[in-house]
């Protein structure tokens, strides 16, 4: 009974799914998390379990787990597990989970690598597609790298859902895998022109994310984006072509000039917004790369404007008011990309963005005060700070109020306060800044009000007395400890104060200020700055107190000193403790001379004298390195220990020197210096706003001609903190305006007086238009110090780039043609059906090797011509042949331009008339825009089209099945057939080599780590004979086939067999059609949807001569007996002139071999095996074998699909599993010219085979 | 490129997440919090866009969000995506989620996460835009689910009935939503 009742609720408990769990969670609100607790440790039972369905159940409630915040990492074997089920449902559950969870540095990632391959390429296409979306979310560079070449053989898939799939995917392989761009990019490139228009999006998609952090190197494809540009009706499409455009143009203005016809055709033409929009920005984006070069292309920016003012300021009753808001947004965001280039344009609309800071949408103010940064001129900064701080002051969230805070201080400091007329003005307005409660922007107000008074000399009098008052009414900022963050202004307000003490009027009452308890309570910065400060004022005091008959004032203020710095000697803040005790110390000294009457004023004012500079926020970084300094170079030579530890260190530097190149600011010459020196000084003198580095500069304001007729504002200097009424800044704004005016009725005095005066610097400015910006001359002859910087620093813009971006790696040369040794990695096994692709390859290396040398040789005499004429010829040989009537459509212009070349006609040799080496194809399709100066140019580019050189026909040749699935396979051939011309020494390529030379191909290393050690072991004492697996399967006279066949280990029901077709004649063959006659055992897979006895078209064609490989999925039921399949392969030959329909039969035999995979197998669990007693023997006696053993033991492996478990001297075990996980142990011993064969497995009837087969293989030879 | 999808009620509980960039758990559980706090304090009637989640990616990446009654929506998206495509994406989205629960609600959302998911798939593939047409989207999901019994057999709708999501008309105007809906023409093998 008991049992039962536990029995019960277990099964209730492996019951609980999703939606269970769900509900249960749903209904323990107040215990939600003892609850998932128990639901957690439910799941680990079930994960226990055997059965593949409770575990994706179990899988399937963490990741909504997971969901909830719960780390289910611990589970990612298991989610491994679920992903490898072979039905769809519950592998989908194991993907999801996986890609929800796992990430670079889960550890079972690397388990996964199989599984993934073999669902890529299942014959279910939805296998397919879950495990590619799978992929595309937790991809790690050794997943990028093991399964790139498989993904890019499904970018060439039959169903375009795959298609769309693999090309997305493969963006996130570049990122992870930069090698694999160069490889991939050719067949992605073909996928912008797929039939299908969800591929083509997805390969537009990829292109343009690779563009946009790179887009110089994909310059070459805007012919084909025109092109898509101009055809596609797919709105996104569209979007991301014309977003990708915006990035080209800045590279490529001529291609700007191109756009603008057909964008501003799609802005008028087009109802979605989205699209409007962007067309908008790019007509922006051409306009701004245009600024320079073209004048007259006010219409288009007058276009741009007036649709976005239709944006911002239009709201359509029929949308919702969100989106209404979403297209202010983008508007106002639009027009701060125009304002950059055409300020003019935007500035008339500047009421509509004051509007906008009136806006209840939070994000629209923000990008409207974006606007007004870049909006701002001499004239009308203080009216729009005006306006700001009414917001200030109306604002309500502080997150909006600090943004306003720090947009006007941006606005007012930005290019060196180059809008700031009245420094006076700006002092003000920092003040009143400081009266915001709660800002967290203390700091930046601070910041501001030292930089100024340090740079701006002329306002430092005044800028004392402000600061003066604010230590004062000290108070008013931290009386509330909310406002912590104003307090920051007293650490300015006091340093300013002490630095600058010579300019107060009572440093006295200032000193005074500084020394009140109240001080202690602020943060500990704060209060060392006020004590060094204390110490700097009383510098001040006593050297006016001196001066003084009567000295008891100056010992008061020592005494003053010395009564109050103790409270900061106690301060917990170490910093305040140490100044505060130095200073102390100092003082009683100085108490003690004054005693004595000596006078001391002098020496006290010498501890603090002297200026200081503003410096550079980078100077240190650019300071340069000494002549004749080399950091790289030993101070000591290290001791060499020995030589082999002695090249160590080179090699590392080897490596780092390109990290090293900053010191090359060195090899500047000295001339060179003088001159940029000399060249700065000019630049500085030239500028009102910058002063020489001269000491007297204070004179030099003084003495500046203009000071007198600069109104004197009579400003108090006890001006309260707030007067009442009018906030003070605007007094400067009335002010402003009367001395603009006075400033205007003498400007047009000196007019009638001829300008005889001229201001120095200003003259060569001097406009005479009447409003125009320099005549708004500053109030205050300003000198702005600037920031000192080491001599010969050199400006470098290299400062802010991100070393981790991945992006980075991915810049590399599209163009450039694929290097030998560029390949994408197959996995190992995978090699051996290629070999015998070079078989083939080789068996016609008479036809091809004249040729491909030629090819050769050519493009060695290419690379001594210059790079671009190289890029040009890559560019014709890639387009010549596939875009060759669509560029026609684009050459429409140019009707004289003989283009039209067909593929055959290619062939015959002409040589290159080019006579402009510079230009490439892109060029030339640029300067089909009408500039009337390239014409000229162009017919001659024409001309040189139209006979392409002959190195471009013949090299496009061996390329031309763009489609087939394998072709990366062949160029693998191809290349390797390379390196063996190249007599590389490496010693695995001698042996490629080596067997290459025969026709045969081995290839061996299935095995795990430890077994191919082995297997080198036995290859060291002799060389091996060739060999190949692939057997005829059939031939006549047009084509021939040879195939292998392979287990899949993940699925214990299917067979791949691989066949390579080779092109026999001199025609070209297509539309082959693979048939096979199924057996009850064994069945072709086909497609879904197609009936039993529908052959499978071979997804290539055959041109004369070449080779390539399709791969058929067999289902088998029994795998314990040999069996033989009928077939039919039907295609169709094509020659110049006629066309014939021919048929080969041809016999599959699917040996119990081809069943068995290579599995490693280590001693201990072979010995396991044996002794359980499960497995039945049999054995069989080879007679007159007479070859070495370990060519023997290596045929086993190579042919039979074995792995050595051990061997001594001529004693062998071998082990291997069948797809159905039948375990085959061989013990093999050999005496003289027998070899005996002793064997054990479960099935004696496979066993029996296999070994006949064996028996077979070795009376072969 | 799209960094995370992120859908949660209006009172931040998560019903969906989706990042295309690994974030542990609790990082990721403070950007929902986090992208709540902003989404929600926000009137109907403002702007769908909103720079700075300062926890997701910086001042490249937007939020694009769009609220249906109980749901936010919300695609975090650097500036290679167009801001009023994404909109009109998240529409895609939601209507085919219509299509697929027959008037979605919320509950669907809770019950069948998983799901959800699958028809995101389709829709958005490591942070890529995979499709946008509707009818391509509602096929390939219902493909591959009709062997098993199809997504609208979701009997926990029947446990209460909660509020439609009041899917609202695509404003007629800016017509982005008019993105290539046609049946494609499925290629043969």
């Amino acid at each position: 009974m008991a049992l039962k009742i536990v029995k019960g609720s277990i099964d209730r408990m492996f019951d609980k799914n999703l939606q269970d769990l769900v509900r249960g969670i749903r209904n323990h609100k107040e215990d939600e998390a003892k609850y998932i607790s128990t639901c957690i440790d439910e799941i680990k039972q079930e994960l226990k379990q055997d059965n593949i369905a409770v575990k994706a159940n179990a899988v399937c409630k963490l990741t909504y787990l997971q969901m909830l915040g719960y780390d289910v990492s611990w589970a990612a074997f298991n989610i491994v597990e679920v992903m490898s089920s072979s039905k769809f449902t519950y592998k989908r559950i194991g993907y999801l989970a996986a890609s929800q969870c796992f990430h670079e540095s889960t550890d079972v990632i690397m388990l996964t690598t199989n599984q993934i391959r073999k669902d890529l390429s299942s014959p279910n296409q939805y296998d397919t597609g879950v495990a590619l979306t799978g992929l595309s979310c937790f991809v790690t560079p050794d997943l990028a790298r093991d399964l790139a070449n498989d993904i890019m053989t499904l970018m060439s898939h039959t169903k375009p859902y795959i298609r769309k799939k693999a090309v997305l995917i493969m963006y996130k392989v570049f990122l992870k895998y930069p090698e694999s761009l160069r490889p991939a990019f050719p067949r992605l490139k073909e996928k912008l022109e797929d039939p299908d228009p969800g591929v083509q999006s997805a390969a537009v998609n990829v292109i343009c994310e690779l563009a946009r952090r790179n887009p110089k190197n994909y310059l070459s494809l805007a012919p084909l984006f025109f092109k898509l540009m101009t055809s596609s009706t797919n709105n996104w499409v569209l979007i991301k072509i014309i977003k990708l455009f915006g990035a080209l143009t800045p590279l490529e203005p001529r291609l700007g000039k191109k756009l603008i016809e057909p964008l501003t055709n799609l802005i008028h033409s087009t109802s979605a917004m989205s699209l409007l929009y962007e067309c908008v920005n790019t007509v922006i984006a051409v306009l701004i790369s245009l600024s320079s070069g073209m004048p007259n292309h006010s219409a288009s920016i007058q276009l741009c404007v007036q649709k976005l003012r239709i944006l911002i300021e239009d709201s359509d009753q029929n949308c919702e008011p969100s989106v209404n808001a979403c297209m202010k947004y983008l508007g106002l965001l639009a027009m701060s990309k125009i304002l950059k280039t055409h300020p003019k344009s935007v500035q008339s609309h500047k009421d509509l963005i004051l509007q906008c800071l009136d806006d209840k949408d939070e994000s629209i103010r923000l990008r409207a005060l974006d606007l007004l940064y870049g909006m701002v001129s001499k004239k009308n900064l203080m009216e729009i700070v005006k306006k700001l701080m009414l917001h200030v002051d109306k604002a309500e969230g502080t997150t909006y109020r600090d943004e306003l805070l720090t947009k006007i201080i941006d606005i007012c400091s930005q290019s060196n306060y180059q809008y700031i007329t009245n420094f006076e003005w700006y002092i003000s307005i920092l003040v009143e800044l400081t009266r915001l409660e709660g800002t967290r922007h203390g700091h930046l107000i601070a910041s501001q009000m030292l930089d100024v008074a340090i740079r701006v000399k002329a306002i430092r009098a005044f800028a004392v007395a402000q600061m003066a008052t604010l230590l004062d009414n000290a108070h008013l900022l931290t009386g509330n400890m909310q406002r912590n963050g104003i307090c920051e202004v007293l650490y300015a307000a006091a340093w300013i104060c002490g630095e600058f003490s010579e300019h107060l009027e009572n440093p006295m009452q200032t000193l005074e200020a500084m020394l009140r308890p109240k001080v202690a309570t602020l943060p500990g910065h704060i209060q060392a700055v006020y004590v060094q400060n204390a110490a700097k004022l009383f510098a001040t005091v006593l050297k006016s107190q001196e001066g003084n008959t009567d000295s008891t004032a100056a010992q008061e203020t020592s005494q003053l000193m010395i009564d109050r710095l103790p409270l900061f000697v106690q301060s917990a803040n170490l910093e305040v403790q140490e100044r505060a005790s130095c200073i102390l110390q100092l003082v009683k000294y100085i108490q003690k001379l004054q005693q004595k009457d000596v006078e001391i004023a002098e020496e006290v004012n010498a501890l603090f004298a002297g200026e200081l500079n503003p410096v550079a926020p980078k100077a240190q970084k650019k300071v340069p390195v000494p002549e004749g300094l080399d950091l790289d170079a030993w101070i000591n030579e290290p001791p060499s220990e020995s030589e082999s530890e002695d090249e160590q260190p080179k090699a590392i530097f080897a490596k780092e020197e390109p990290k090293h190149s900053r010191p090359r600011h060195t090899e500047v010459d000295e001339k060179e210096l003088a001159r940029r020196r000399e060249a700065r000084k000019q630049e500085q003198a030239n500028n009102p706003f910058y002063i020489k580095a001269s000491p007297s500069s204070q004179k030099v304001y003084q003495d500046t001609p203009g000071v007198e007729h600069i109104p004197v504002v009579q400003i108090d200097l006890s001006v309260p903190l707030k007067v009442p009424g009018l906030p003070m800044s605007d007094q400067y704004v009335k002010l402003e305006e009367e001395r603009r005016q006075k400033e205007r009725a003498e400007k047009k005095k000196k007019e009638k007086k001829k300008r005889k005066e001229k201001r120095s610097g200003r003259g060569k400015k001097h406009d005479s238009g009447p409003e125009s910006e320099e005549d708004i001359t500053p109030a205050h002859q300003v000198d702005i110090v600037t920031e000192e910087m080491p001599e010969n620093a050199l400006p470098s813009d290299d400062d802010d780039k991100d070393p981790n971006d991945p992006h980075k790696a991915l810049d590399i040369d599209l163009d450039k043609p694929l290097a030998d040794s560029e390949k994408l990695p197959v996995r190992s096994h995978r090699e051996t059906p290629k070999s015998p692709a070079e078989d083939g390859d080789t068996e016609n290396a008479a036809l091809q090797e004249p040729k491909k040398k030629s090819t050769k040789e050519k493009r060695e005499k290419k690379k001594d011509k210059d790079r671009d004429r190289k890029k040009s010829k890559e560019e014709k040989k890639k387009k010549k042949h596939k875009h060759e009537e669509k560029e026609e459509d684009l050459l429409g212009g140019q009707a004289d331009a003989p283009v039209v070349q067909s593929e055959e006609t290619s062939e015959v040799v002409a040589p290159p008339t080019s006579t402009n080496p510079e230009v490439s194809d892109l060029d030339f399709w640029l300067s089909n825009a009408p500039v009337p100066s390239n014409t000229q140019e162009a017919t001659t580019v024409a001309e040189a089209e139209a006979a392409p050189p002959p190195e471009a026909a013949s090299g496009t040749a061996p390329d031309s099945e763009p489609d087939q699935p394998q072709d990366a396979d062949t160029e693998e051939a191809k290349s390797s057939k390379h390196k063996k011309k190249k007599q590389k020494k490496e010693k695995e390529e001698k042996e490629k080599k080596k067997k290459k030379k025969h026709h045969h191909h081995h290839h061996h290393s299935d095995g795990g780590g430890e077994e191919s050690v082995q297997n080198g072991t036995v290859e060291e004492e002799e060389p091996l004979p060739p060999m190949s697996n692939y057997c005829l399967l059939a031939e006549n006279s047009y084509i021939k086939m040879v195939y292998d066949i392979q287990g899949n280990l993940q699925d214990g029901s299917q067979v791949v067999v691989s066949v390579i077709f080779e092109n026999k004649g001199d025609s070209f063959l297509k539309s082959m059609e693979f048939n096979v006659l199924d057996s009850l055992n064994s069945k072709l897979q086909r497609p879904d949807g197609s009936g039993p006895h529908d052959g499978l078209t071979v997804p290539f064609q055959l041109p004369p001569g070449v080779s390539n490989e399709a791969r058929f999925v067999f289902t088998v039921q029994s795998i314990i007996m040999p069996q033989k399949l009928k077939g039919t392969l039907t295609f169709i030959v094509k020659n110049e002139d006629s066309s014939t329909h021919e048929k080969l039969d041809f016999k599959l035999h699917f040996t119990c071999t081809s069943y068995l995979i290579t599995t490693p197998c280590y001693s201990d669990a072979f010995a396991k095996l044996l002794e359980s007693g499960d497995l039945k023997g049999s054995s069989v006696r080879l007679e007159g074998v007479n070859m070495p053993f370990h060519h023997l033991l290596a045929r086993i492996c190579f042919h039979h699909h074995f792995s050595v478990v051990e061997r001594i001297d001529s004693c062998a075990s071998m082990y291997s599993r069948s797809i159905q996980g039948h375990h085959v142990c061989l013990l093999v011993k050999t005496s003289g010219q027998t070899v005996s064969i002793d064997a054990k497995c479960d099935e004696p009837t496979l066993l029996g085979n296999v070994l006949d087969e064996i028996k077979q293989t070795f009376s072969q030879c | 490129m799209i960094k995370a999808i992120l859908i949660f009620n209006n009172h931040g509980k998560p019903r969906l997440i989706r990042f295309y960039q690994y974030f542990a758990e609790d990082m990721q559980q403070q950007i929902i919090r986090e992208t709540f706090h902003l989404v929600s304090k926000r009137d109907d009637n403002v702007c769908n866009f909103l720079e700075g989640g300062s926890l997701i990616g910086g001042s490249d990446y937007k939020l694009i969000y769009r609220h249906y009654a109980t749901l936010y929506f919300v695609f975090c998206v650097d500036s290679s995506e167009s801001e009023l495509g994404i909109l009109d994406l998240i529409q895609v989205f939601v209507e085919t989620l219509d299509k697929c629960f027959e008037n979605v609600c919320e509950l669907d959302l809770i019950f069948h996460m998983d799901k959800v998911h699958y028809i995101l798939q389709e829709v958005v593939m490591g942070g890529m835009v995979l499709e946008t047409n509707m009818n391509e989207i509602v096929a390939q999901v219902e493909n591959k689910i009709s062997p098993s019994g199809g997504l609208s057999a979701a009997p926990a709708r029947a446990v209460s009935a909660v509020k439609n999501m009041n899917l609202p008309e695509i404003p007629r105007n800016i017509n982005i939503g008019d993105i290539n809906i046609k049946v494609p023409s499925l290629s043969p093998f």
